[in-house]
């Protein structure tokens, strides 16, 4: 068996862009380098061309029926901002209250925490272990002051799919504008801003083998026609919600990659599938005490497989399997020295949040790669939990839970 | 995060890994760390009871990398030093050593707890078998372990 190291299964932080896209990309740094607001001359049209042309390309992926619905941004941290700060702007007249979920990215969570300084309230939704919100709780947290819910399709971290579809009927029922934070379902899942009643999306290239620093915001023209506070002011692009020059390049290889997208992300999500659940199937048939972070299928991405090896630490993990790009929720791999708040917000045990690993499986990965991470993990795994005191007070039969820990 | 050479060492090839059999009078066994924090380290010495001198260290560590390489170094450090001078180990020393960066100092306070912690236990040991034994000198107050 041979394969080539260091092997990638981190798919879910980024992916590497499809050489489709690069090839489509490459003119427009070159001979077609003009700036897209540039309507004096033919530089500035081809550019302009290049970006009216990427916008459908987006817009028909997501299921916008309008190309003028999509807001070119720097990537999701950005379009996450924009939506939330702009409605919670525009709509202040009408309310001041955000609902969210505990278990939504920092670029949701932290804009949130943001305008409560500033006088908004927001309600962040508790999930359940699996990490899904219900409609019923988005239903009961609705005021009359609510003017945004804002929830993800599918959680970065442990792959879970919020039932958008039915929160997206309450949201459109009460009149609330329903953001969704699609980045990691894009692509992966079903998509349609008009089936799911959704009124701003946020997408991001890379995470679906297009360039970094390039997003959209999608943002709802019609029934209703949502509108926002631009946060960047400047020369007025994007229709004067997101002043500055228009990256190009980048925006063409998003176009290239949602149009690649649209005729083989189910085809490439069946096949990711399979891989992901090779590996389940032979982690957890050779190991015992691992345990499945998320929700079941088909409540679930393909390519996510978080999981928790009782009584080895994540780090130690990650440093064992070092020619395997993973990552952990373990609170080493952290500045902050906490462990992952998704997991803690599902209120999976401490030590079991530690002990996380996130593989996350994309479309250039092979059987091989598979059967070898896998075979090399469960190796690894085995040595640790030797070198492992918990491991040996398990096997003894001692309660962990039952002994008083000197917490330092 | 990079690791130093000595760490990935240490870590691939962990020196005296294993558990020593705790009801020995002779064993010292010091259990720290917490699994909700990350980090356990179970560190273990046979002493020899006429002259002090540690005999045997073990080790078996739950934590990231660091944490087993700082064990790992701290077994091989006391063996053959008396327990006198186990104690006077510093976790700065492990630090230098390991070359161990801030985020990580703890890894190295955990394995000096971890040491002090085993000196402790099989000093109590002693303690209560000479109470046993020579009833004409019980030492309830023996002088405890020098804690920082």
């Amino acid at each position: 068996m041979s394969v080539k190291l260091p092997i990638y299964m981190d798919n879910a932080a980024t992916t590497p862009v499809d050489p489709r896209v690069v090839e489509a990309m490459l003119p427009y740094f070159t001979e077609k380098f003009g700036n897209a607001a540039s309507r004096s001359h033919v530089f500035g049209w081809v550019g302009e061309e290049a970006v009216e042309y990427a916008r459908e390309q987006i817009a028909k992926l997501i299921g916008a029926s309008s190309d003028k619905e999509i807001v070119f941004t720097s990537g999701a941290t950005e379009s996450d901002n924009l939506a939330i700060k702009g409605v919670a702007h525009f709509y202040q007249s009408k309310g001041n209250h955000i609902i969210t979920c505990k278990t939504e990215h920092k670029a949701v969570l932290d804009t949130c925490k943001h305008l409560e300084k500033n006088g908004y309230t927001v309600t962040y939704l508790q999930p359940d272990v699996q990490g899904r919100v219900s409609a019923d709780q988005v239903r009961e947290a609705i005021t009359d002051k609510t003017i945004l819910v804002s929830l993800m399709l599918a959680n970065n971290e442990v792959g879970t799919i919020h039932p958008i579809k039915e929160i997206g009927k309450v949201t459109r029922e009460k009149g609330v504008l329903l953001h969704c934070d699609a980045v990691q379902g894009v692509a992966k899942v079903e998509l349609n801003v008009d089936d799911l009643n959704i009124d701003l999306a946020s997408i991001s290239a890379h995470k679906m083998y297009g360039p970094k620093g390039v997003g959209a915001l999608y943002v709802r023209r019609s029934k209703p026609r949502v509108r926002i506070v631009a946060e960047i002011d400047g020369g007025g692009h994007e229709r004067g919600m997101r002043s500055g020059t228009l990256n190009v390049p980048s925006i063409v290889g998003f176009g290239k990659a949602c149009e690649l997208a649209q005729t083989e992300w189910r085809a490439d999500a069946a096949r990711v599938f399979a891989l992901r659940e090779r590996l389940r199937k032979k982690l957890f048939a050779a190991l015992d005490s691992v345990h499945l972070n998320g929700a079941p299928d088909p409540e679930r991405l393909p390519g996510n497989l978080n999981v928790s090896f009782s009584f080895v630490e994540g780090e130690a993990m990650m440093m064992a399997i070092k020619d395997v790009a993973v990552s952990s929720g373990s609170a080493c791999t952290s500045a902050s020295l906490e462990p992952s708040y998704v997991l803690r917000a599902l209120g999976v045990d401490e030590e079991l949040a530690h002990s996380s690993i996130r593989f996350g499986l994309g479309k250039y990965n092979t059987e091989e790669e598979v059967d070898y991470v896998a075979d090399l993990v469960i190796r690894h795994v085995e040595r640790l939990r030797e070198m492992s005191p918990l491991y040996e007070m398990h096997r003894e039969g001692i309660d962990l839970k039952s002994i008083q820990w000197t917490a330092h | 995060m990079a690791y130093s050479d000595k760490v990935i060492e240490h870590y691939e090839q962990p020196r005296n890994v294993g558990t020593l059999d705790k009801e020995d009078p002779n064993v010292g066994t010091g259990l720290v760390g917490a699994p909700a924090c990350g980090d356990v380290m179970r560190l273990q010495i046979r002493v020899n009871p006429e002259t002090n001198v540690v005999e045997e260290a073990k080790f078996k560590t739950f934590g990231c990398g660091s944490a087993i390489a700082s064990s790992s170094l701290v077994t091989e450090w006391v063996k053959g030093k008396t327990i006198d001078e186990a104690l006077t180990l510093k976790n700065s020393q492990i630090v230098e050593e390991l070359n161990l960066p801030p985020v990580k100092i703890h890894c190295s306070v955990l394995a000096e707890d971890a040491i002090k912690s085993a000196i402790a236990d099989f000093r109590k040991k002693q303690q209560v078998r000479s109470g046993e034994s020579a009833v004409s000198s019980p030492q309830p107050n023996a002088p405890a372990p020098s804690a920082e």
